[in-house]
């Protein structure tokens, strides 16, 4: 007899996700159901507005992957409108979306996803001596005394004592799911506040560009900060050089932190290689060295992969109305001509119509409509979007760093490529795309400086910042490749307003409920076939929704804006 | 030990006298090869208060306000976290999920009732049943009712939860509405912004650790310590708007030598902020210092103010003693007398790009 289990909410997450599977008798999943449980309709709202505003309403569809919003947005607009951005603006966007990645996946990695593979508990029980030794062995980092480990298990020890556990009461401490020894868990604890502290030190980065952080400023046309080396009220050298300091402690934290810790983590826990899933992944590139539209100087490249066939990489084009679509056959939204057509963003429409039980409620009905989200296909395929996309999409057209970090983790594991196609893969892949990013930030500013030093200090396009320049109307698509995957902003400009926009994002992809075929999305296909030990404590269900680093205000807001009135709800 | 009890408390309820439980500390010192002056600082941390146990709800938001508050500079975060207060649900930084973690709720609403406090992120969508928003199989509507009862005074964190954020904009498609739509009889503190500096934030949260009270709030509800005071007012570019010195267009040369942002749309001579003065990420920068006008995200309805890039209409010359208290009992006088020229600044109106050469200065 099937039983089903909810894990709602599912927190170290952003927004509000819900998963409801069936196990069969043996405690192994048979089927999950993935749920977007908020809407809040920022296309709507977007109606009417100025075109140059919208990157502010769009930034705000999420404050963990801040940023990548107002790329897409000011993108889309631009492509619209016809601007070409300044050189120094291309690579200012450039380095703030590789800050965000970088900072964004190591966050993910010690704060939203470790404490599913690290036990805190188990970490009293460690030798500060031999966690000292471990610790010397996996990386060159200076914080790894004997009196380190042993003045933060004190620390730890007080903490528990008091009763107060704080954000971690109730965890599932002592699961046998849990692996590490005791002392890689204390070095792992350590990292985890380390990383905590650290991670504020990347954003200001963005704070030197855009103002502030979360939700950096952006522009229409280019970046609103001024260049010049000889002014105190412009970026100059002192500005520069905290840049460079900052990318110089991220490299290293990454390299000698972050890298080793996954590499460690990951050894313990290679038999566990549930939640591949679908094995269809898409990019649509990101990181562009001269113009948005040339993509093949993408550094991140574009294009898709189907049945795990790495040796095949097929063009994508998301301006392809038979390309990107989406269907609301198990989302709460009416098609006027059925909920199963799947629909290009630029031929989108809406009705909001809510169907589900009235809470509070126990289930779901999950053979009808579920979820919030719609449902994305690219070709009528179901896809995974994200860090373990990008990786094998570069890895199969051959990127070299790409190509020799994935070889350096898969030898340091021992396993095959094959391993990638998992949980655990898609929690590497994040690993070494942050590696990478890093690489990026450094590459963007040498570009940076050496393009200061020609004496170009230009950070904007003035030439359609006036509406009367603008064509009656217009449409255009901005993309960018979030921490979480493939994002694009498609806008209809009409009488120098926002007539039409729609927006498919990373988590509506990955967290998509099943389409009118009855084909699961990324989460619920790699949930299918996992063995849980104990189905009261969740945590193999959490370890691979959490491999997606799930980004629900993002995914569940979506709502085109065809005109459309939003019709009354009717609950069942 | 039961969790919400100090050392003091279990000494006292084993019969141990207070005389005794001094000696206990004094012999503690000396075991500790403590000098005897250290004594009082060891009763005292034996008696310390249990940490405040906190309670952090997330509505309809992005989580920009978590994020903001894991960026502090002072305090850090872990000390927030691990040394000041109990951080016992959090859909950001919680182990545990599902079940267990609404169980969490649930204990520390009991074991602390009426001594817990109640953060908010995100608004509370009211319309049908509150559909558009659901936690656990639950409302968040109900959620959040369920979990103010009790609490000993609740934190708006953000535009959303204080004033009602993007979507609570124009038409408001979710019926999204601030939380003191909801909570009719608590305190609220509200720390509007989107977000909030993250030094205001944790600023709040330590005010009442250390002095053992709420901070003093303004007729709004937000502290005074944050938000008394315009951007405008002790923005590093003032002096050029009394100049009449403005950027024109981003990047002309007035960008470059820090002139002021007003005629790009800078909405700093009517917010309420401490942008100007603490910054932001530990005093890095802030919207204006990086050339981007202000965009007014601390105060009510900003989405529904703009353009962004459109000037404002008219700027309240009050100088820098005035404060949001003074803006406001002027705005309702000068809207209650039918003279709208102050309340269209003040008043949430949305600046008429017809207006736009308006010069002033």
């Amino acid at each position: 007899m099937a039983k089903k289990i909810v894990v709602d909410p599912i927190p170290r997450i952003e927004g509000h996700l819900r998963i409801e599977a069936k196990l069969n008798d043996s405690n192994v999943i048979e089927d999950a159901y993935s749920s977007g449980t908020m809407w809040r309709g920022i296309e709507v709202i977007l109606k009417g507005r100025d075109p140059r505003d919208a990157w502010a309403f769009t930034e705000r569809i999420c404050g963990v992957c801040t940023t990548v919003h107002a790329l897409a947005s000011v993108r889309s607009v631009e492509d619209a409108l016809g601007i070409d951005i300044p050189a120094n603006a291309r690579i200012i966007r450039n380095l703030m979306n590789a800050t965000q990645v970088t900072q964004d996946h190591l966050v993910h990695f010690y704060h939203l996803h470790a404490l599913d593979w690290v036990d805190v508990v188990s970490a009293l029980k460690a030798d500060p001596k031999q966690t000292s030794v471990i610790a010397q062995s996996l990386s060159s980092w200076p914080k790894s005394s004997v009196g380190y480990f042993k003045d933060l298990q004190q620390r730890l020890v007080g903490f528990v004592e008091s009763g107060q556990l704080g954000i971690f009461s109730n965890g599932y401490w002592g699961h046998p799911a849990y692996k590490l020894p005791p002392e890689v868990n204390l070095i792992a604890v350590a990292h985890y506040l380390e990383a905590l502290d650290f991670q504020k030190e990347i954003v200001k980065i963005q704070t030197i560009f855009g103002g502030k952080n979360p939700h950096p400023n952006y522009l229409v046309g280019g970046m609103a900060c001024a260049i010049d080396p000889n002014k105190d009220t412009a970026i100059n050298i002192e500005r520069l050089s905290m840049i460079k300091k900052i990318i110089d402690d991220t490299t290293a934290f990454i390299d000698q932190v972050y890298i080793p810790d996954l590499i460690a983590i990951a050894g313990y826990y290679k038999g566990w290689l549930h939640g591949g899933g679908l094995g269809n992944y898409l990019s649509y590139g990101d990181f562009p060295e001269t113009s948005l539209a040339d993509f093949k100087t993408l550094l991140w490249p574009r294009g898709a992969i189907l049945n795990k066939d790495l040796k095949t990489v097929i063009d994508v084009d998301p301006r392809d109305a038979s390309q990107v679509t989406e269907e609301v056959s198990h989302s709460w939204y009416t098609y006027s001509k059925g909920d199963g057509k799947g629909l290009h963003p630029w031929q989108g429409e809406t009705s909001p119509k809510y169907t589900g039980p009235k809470p509070p409620f126990e289930h779901l009905d999950t053979d009808k409509k579920y979820s919030w989200l719609k449902t994305p296909r690219w070709k009528n395929h179901p896809m995974e979007v994200g860090p373990l996309a990008r990786v094998l999409i570069a890895y199969a057209k051959g990127d070299p760093m790409i190509k020799d970090t994935v070889g350096l983790v898969l030898s340091k594991l021992e396993v095959g490529p094959e391993a990638l196609f998992s949980t655990l893969g898609r929690t590497a892949a994040r690993g070494i795309e942050c590696k990478q990013t890093a690489g990026f930030m450094r590459h963007y500013y040498d570009q940076l400086v050496a393009n200061i030093k020609t004496g170009d200090y230009r950070t904007f396009n003035s030439d359609r910042w006036d509406p009367s320049t603008w064509p009656a109307e217009c449409k255009g698509f901005g993309y960018t490749e979030a921490p979480r995957g493939s994002l694009g902003h498609w806008i209809h400009i009409a009488d120098k307003k926002i007539k039409e926009y729609q927006i498919v994002v990373p988590s509506t992809w990955n967290a998509s409920p099943r389409d009118a075929n009855g084909n699961s999305g990324a989460y619920e296909s790699a949930l299918k076939g996992t063995p849980m030990i104990n189905p009261e404590q969740p945590l193999e269900i959490l370890r691979t929704v959490h491999s997606f680093d799930p980004c629900l205000a993002c995914a569940s807001h979506l709502f085109d804006m065809n005109g459309n009135e939003i019709t009354s709800v009717k609950i069942v | 030990m039961q969790s919400n009890q100090s050392f003091a408390d279990v000494f006292r309820a084993g019969g141990v006298s207070r005389r005794d439980f001094l000696k206990f500390c004094s012999l503690t010192s000396v075991y500790l090869g403590l000098s005897p002056s250290m004594v009082p600082s060891i009763v005292e941390a034996m008696e310390k208060k249990t940490r405040t146990p906190v309670i952090w709800l997330h509505g309809q938001e992005c989580t920009c306000c978590s994020e903001s508050f894991i960026r502090s500079s002072h305090p850090t975060i872990e000390d927030i976290i691990f040394n000041l207060i109990s951080l016992d649900y959090d859909d950001v930084l919680s182990a545990t999920a599902g079940h267990q973690l609404e169980d969490v709720r649930r204990k520390t609403m009991k074991d602390y009732k009426g001594k817990y406090i109640l953060a908010v992120e995100g608004n509370v969508s009211i319309k049908d049943d509150g559909v558009y928003c659901m936690v656990g199989g639950d409302s968040f509507l109900n959620t959040l009712k369920e979990t103010a009862a009790d609490a000993a005074a609740v934190i708006a964190w953000g535009a959303c939860a204080s004033f009602g954020c993007v979507q609570n904009a124009e038409p408001n498609p979710s019926g999204a509405v601030p939380i003191s739509d909801v909570i009719k009889d608590k305190p609220i503190i509200k720390v509007p912004g989107c977000p909030p500096i993250s030094e205001v934030m944790t600023g709040v949260v330590t005010h009442f650790h250390t002095f053992g009270t709420l901070p003093e709030l303004d007729r709004f509800g937000r502290p005074k310590a944050f938000y008394n005071t315009r951007i405008h007012d002790k923005c590093y570019r003032r002096a050029f708007f009394e100049a009449g010195m403005f950027v024109r267009s981003f990047d002309d040369e007035g960008t470059r030598k820090g002139w002021c942002l007003y005629k790009m749309g800078c909405k700093g001579p009517t917010t309420y902020n401490s942008c100007s003065k603490i910054q932001w990420n530990g005093g890095t920068s802030f919207p204006i210092g990086s050339g981007h006008p202000c965009i007014g995200c601390s105060e009510p309805n900003f989405w529904d103010k703009g353009p962004f890039y459109t000037r404002l209409a008219e700027v309240p010359f009050l100088g820098s003693d005035s404060n949001a208290d003074k803006i406001g009992v002027i705005a309702v006088g000068a809207a209650a007398a039918g003279a709208a020229a102050h309340a269209a600044v003040t008043a949430v109106k949305k600046a008429k790009a017809g207006s736009e050469d308006n010069d002033k200065a």
